[in-house]
């Protein structure tokens, strides 16, 4: 092949390799665009079928985003969220550090087994799960309360994550904690001062899945809470924005934006060590 | 500094033997040195020493005190590890001063002793990098300053130069020899490299499946193998072993020399062997043959040094000698060194 061919083949290398990548951007950033967009959407502009979905045909509004913060309690519900979501990632982190550390540091087909086990637990749907916790939450009087989300959502959080965090355990050589061990530590000191400052990404991994997975929740929420101050945001929103038949598209839009977008960005700063906290464990 | 002693010592995983039953006594300020090919027991013989691993049975004495049952940091050693186990979030500075605040050593000594340990590995300038910026030299240096930094009594070295490049193990060999000379520290080494072992021991306990075959200084294991395993894992190549009728005869390769090579003032033993491959090597010529007459069709490997210029070539037959001293005997079945049997005068 000439000099000239080489040159043409890499440009058009380049040119599949933008391709896509643009194809992949416009995937994920597709539907963010797309809240945004009909979150200042007229309404009418939104439901006439000649208009283009994806542009503006009339001036943008800003009445849907004030019937979400004035018409339905969605800043509680945000907070009540939140509330849960922190109580629940500390719950999780207390039980699944211990958890992860023993299951890493396990050795033989023992701590492989029951790490296995642990994680099958994570795969048993809530809704098989919500009728006998139900008898559990009435049974300790904690119905239409914040704390029965407390008590159940680290059922799923803590499996997981003790599987995720047994991964970034892994890959501490145990060198490096004999060593600390040697220099004048004990098992737990080592851990403390040398294994933990290691594993901060795989903390941070567990933190954002945790609270990722208590926003998506669903059935617990609507099962276990009935007065609407106590919703959290996912039950919320789709209760109070769609009524009957009629979906407030733009305020849903708008809810769904405002909740996702953090969540989004701390995936994209941690998407490397959450890739690498799955598949260590897998590889070794 | 401290003597070491292990009585009796044994390690059990499940039904392996991993050491089994080893008594050692290392004398105050000597550089011991456990040789053995991998698997042998040396490593987990180290890591009970360090209280990394529980013994299944046997006294361990650090100081002539029995250290059974104290944990790895009351047990006053420092141990440099094979991946020299840096602590990757800290800087050189906060590794070194890293046992020293472990211990509670008083905080405004902390520094000078630090910049103490840095210079004296020639450091001192990297203090404020990570180890991920260093090279594989650097990082062995700051294993070994943050050994020394608190003044152990017993330093544990395991596998410390298997990370070098062949040049930088050399020259970081005789750094590590000097070092442990000027401070004259107890030292255990771990390897498997007998050319590491032979150069730093004071004495070497050469290992294989989980005993101690021989504990004797550099010369006396390699001259005066106690068995056929000891002479069979030390030298490259390795000696020559015959075996015949209820005993082993065995010679070095290099002291097995055509026949006129020879000083003559020694009483010399002649046999003939045919050569089948040359090799050079630079410093050495190594040949590869059969034997023939009293170890028929036994092969054999003779180390000619380069100076000679003799003429070899494949495919003939030629005389070789060697010194009846350099012959070794052991007995057939259990491998032991045992007295001469002067095969030679019975032949003739």
């Amino acid at each position: 092949m000439s000099k000239g061919m080489y040159k043409a083949k890499a440009w058009g290398a380049k040119g599949g390799n933008f391709g896509i990548l643009a194809a992949f951007i416009a995937f994920a950033a597709f539907p963010f665009y797309w809240m945004l967009m009909t979150m200042f959407k007229e309404t009418r502009d939104l439901m006439n079928p000649n208009h283009n979905p994806y542009l503006y045909h009339m001036r943008p509004t800003l009445e849907h985003v004030r019937v979400l913060f004035f018409d339905t309690l969605y800043l509680q519900w945000l907070w009540n969220t939140a509330f849960v979501g922190f109580l629940v990632v500390l719950i999780t982190l207390i039980t699944a550090i211990p958890a992860g550390y023993s299951l890493a540091r396990l050795t033989g087909k023992t701590g492989e087994r029951l790490g296995i086990g642990i994680f099958l637990t994570y795969l048993v749907p809530p809704t098989i799960l919500f009728i006998p916790l139900s008898k559990v939450i009435s049974s300790l009087g904690l119905q239409d309360s914040l704390y029965s989300l407390v008590l159940v959502y680290p059922s799923f959080t803590i499996p997981f994550c003790t599987w995720l965090l047994m991964g970034f355990f892994k890959v501490i050589p145990k060198d490096i904690e004999e060593a600390a061990m040697i220099d004048g530590h004990s098992r737990l000191g080592a851990f403390l001062k040398v294994v933990m400052p290691m594993s901060i990404a795989g903390v941070l991994t567990v933190i954002i899945f945790t609270f990722t997975l208590v926003m998506q929740e669903f059935v617990y929420g609507l099962t276990f809470i009935t007065a609407s101050s106590r919703f959290t945001v996912s039950v919320g929103v789709p209760t109070f924005l769609v009524r009957g038949d009629v979906y407030f598209w733009g305020s849903l839009m708008g809810a769904c934006f405002i909740a996702s977008v953090p969540i989004a960005i701390l995936y994209n700063l941690f998407v490397d060590r959450f890739i690498a906290g799955f598949t260590v464990g897998a590889i070794k | 500094m401290a003597t070491v002693e292990t009585r009796d010592i044994r390690k059990l995983f499940g039904d392996v033997k991993a050491v089994d039953g080893v008594d050692l006594l290392v004398k105050e300020g000597e550089f011991l040195v456990f040789l053995g090919p991998s698997g042998c027991g040396k490593t987990t013989l180290l890591r009970m020493i360090a209280g990394l691993e529980t013994q299944t049975s046997g006294d361990i004495l650090i100081g002539g005190q029995v250290v059974n049952d104290l944990p790895p940091r009351a047990r006053k050693i420092a141990m440099v590890f094979q991946s020299y186990a840096l602590y990757p979030h800290m800087t050189v500075y906060r590794n070194i001063a890293f046992p020293l605040k472990a211990q509670g050593f008083p905080g405004d000594q902390i520094p000078q002793k630090v910049e103490w340990a840095a210079s004296t590995f020639g450091i001192g300038k990297l203090l404020h990098r990570k180890p991920r910026e260093l090279s594989g030299g650097e990082r062995q240096r700051v294993a070994l300053a943050r050994a020394v930094v608190r003044e152990p009594s017993v330093f544990l070295l395991d596998e410390p130069l298997s990370n070098l490049d062949a040049k930088l193990r050399t020259s970081a060999r005789d750094e590590l020899q000097q070092f442990q000379r000027r401070i004259g520290t107890t030292t255990i080494y771990v390897t498997h490299d007998q050319v590491e072992a032979m150069g730093l021991g004071d004495r070497i306990a050469v290992m294989s499946g989980g005993k101690v075959r021989q504990l004797g200084s550099p010369q006396e294991v390699y001259n005066e193998p106690a068995d056929t395993f000891v002479a069979g894992f030390l030298g490259s190549p390795p000696m020559n072993l015959f075996e015949r009728d209820d005993y082993i005869a065995g010679f070095r390769p290099e002291t097995f020399l055509p026949v006129g090579l020879h000083d003559t003032s020694e009483p010399l033993v002649t046999l003939w062997a045919k050569i089948h491959r040359v090799e050079h090597l630079g410093a050495d010529r190594l040949l590869y043959g059969t034997m023939r007459d009293t170890f028929p069709n036994e092969k054999v490997i003779i180390n000619i040094p380069f100076t000679v210029e003799m003429q070899i070539t494949p495919g003939e037959v030629y005389e070789f000698a060697v010194k009846e001293k350099d012959i070794k005997f052991f007995d057939r079945s259990t491998g032991l060194r045992t007295e001469p049997r002067r095969f030679w005068e019975k032949r003739s």
